[in-house]
């Protein structure tokens, strides 16, 4: 199969990667903002440190 | 670069799209997965913060979505026969079943592992289980082994708004259990309704749908006792923890409209559905989804309105 400069396979790949790029950044800014809703939540504790439990 | 190393990846014509990977998720089982997911959050009596609200129906979602693949790649030589299914991204050849095995899993243990993050273990440990029910009970046991299969299958769509509720409370009580049953009871009549009118394709496919192993007649019947059963479950719900006075007039009006639907269908034969191209049967899959929707939708606006001293009895 003979491909030319810009064969429709490009388009198709170019809108998965970008399409899987997107979904990882999402995740990334949803990780990130469950993390800040957890640590600001009233129930948060940080875990004591060794310094802390001496 | 050697010209051999060009050949060896030149790709086929028909390589999946994004929206391929996508439809292994099976996007409309999906959006039914969000809305009554949603549903059991919000009608738990527990606020839960938006963001992890949302967190918690996505990853829901996405573990339904992970289950489709699962179904999709072992359904595959099913698929490929079916008038309905042919067309799926496995049996189409766009996307290997490999692939979909790989993104199954991956998708079940991320939405798992991260559903028991944002909210509790208990959520987390349902969704892994609702994944197995869909995919080993129904899928690789049930589908092809029992006319029943539909009935107990219907049970791992009808997990979500318990899950949500899960998330929610982070215990069980008897409120999310009716949702359940109601979307287990709405099941067997909606996707029985669907096998009456797409004929012969389960024939084709081998699987013993009740229209293959009793007959449509007895399917017809059959249709109409649910139907009964769940009229009587889903009036019922209105005088719970759930339901009001909006609630009950919904599922008064809803439920009329089905029991008719039914009874009709129960009077009829295949000569006369044949000769309007099954128009009443078509009429009662397209209002099964409104039914559906419409009783979820009630259950919400009660719990909507909880807050302002208004919703519930």
């Amino acid at each position: 199969m003979a491909l030319k400069k810009e064969h429709d396979l490009h388009k198709r790949r170019f809108g998965r990667n970008m399409g899987v790029g997107l979904l990882l950044g999402s995740f990334v800014v949803l990780v990130l903002a469950l993390t800040m809703v957890k640590v600001t939540s009233n129930g948060f504790q940080f875990p004591q440190t060794q310094g802390e439990q001496d | 670069m050697s010209d051999a190393s060009i050949n060896a990846s030149t790709p086929r014509e028909d390589e999946a799209s994004f929206g391929d990977y996508f439809a292994l998720l099976k996007p409309r089982v999906m959006s039914l997965v969000v809305f009554t997911a949603f549903v059991g959050l919000m009608a738990a009596p527990v606020g839960v913060h938006p963001v992890i609200g949302f967190c918690a129906v996505l990853f829901i979602a996405i573990g339904g979505g992970a289950s489709g693949a699962l179904n999709m790649w072992w359904d595959a030589d099913i698929d490929q026969v079916m008038k309905r299914t042919k067309s799926r991204p496995i049996p189409a050849g766009k996307v290997e079943s490999g692939e979909a095995l790989s993104l199954g899993l991956a998708l079940s243990g991320m939405s798992v592992i991260m559903l028991a993050l944002a909210t509790n273990v208990f959520a987390g440990a349902f969704l892994a289980f609702t994944i197995f029910f869909y995919v080993v009970v129904y899928t690789m046991w049930l589908k092809r082994a029992t006319p029943q299969n539909i009935v107990i299958g219907g049970a791992a769509g009808a997990f979500p708004p318990v899950i949500g509720w899960i998330a929610a409370t982070g215990t069980m009580s008897v409120e999310p259990w009716l949702m359940f049953a109601l979307t287990f009871m709405w099941t067997p009549p909606h996707f029985w309704a669907l096998c009456l009118f797409m004929r012969s394709d389960y024939d084709d496919a081998g699987v013993p749908m009740l229209t293959v192993t009793h007959g449509r007649p007895a399917t017809r019947v059959h249709i109409l006792v649910y139907t009964i059963l769940l009229a009587i479950l889903a009036v019922g719900t209105s005088f719970s923890g759930i339901g009001g006075p909006i609630y009950l007039a919904v599922a008064v009006v809803m439920n009329a409209l089905f029991l008719l639907g039914a009874w009709k269908i129960s009077r009829r034969n295949e000569v006369m559905s044949e000769e309007d191209d099954f128009k009443v049967e078509r009429s009662f899959f397209k209002l099964s989804l409104l039914y559906l929707f419409l009783h979820f939708g009630a259950i919400l606006v009660e719990a909507s309105l909880k807050p302002y001293g208004l919703g519930g009895w």
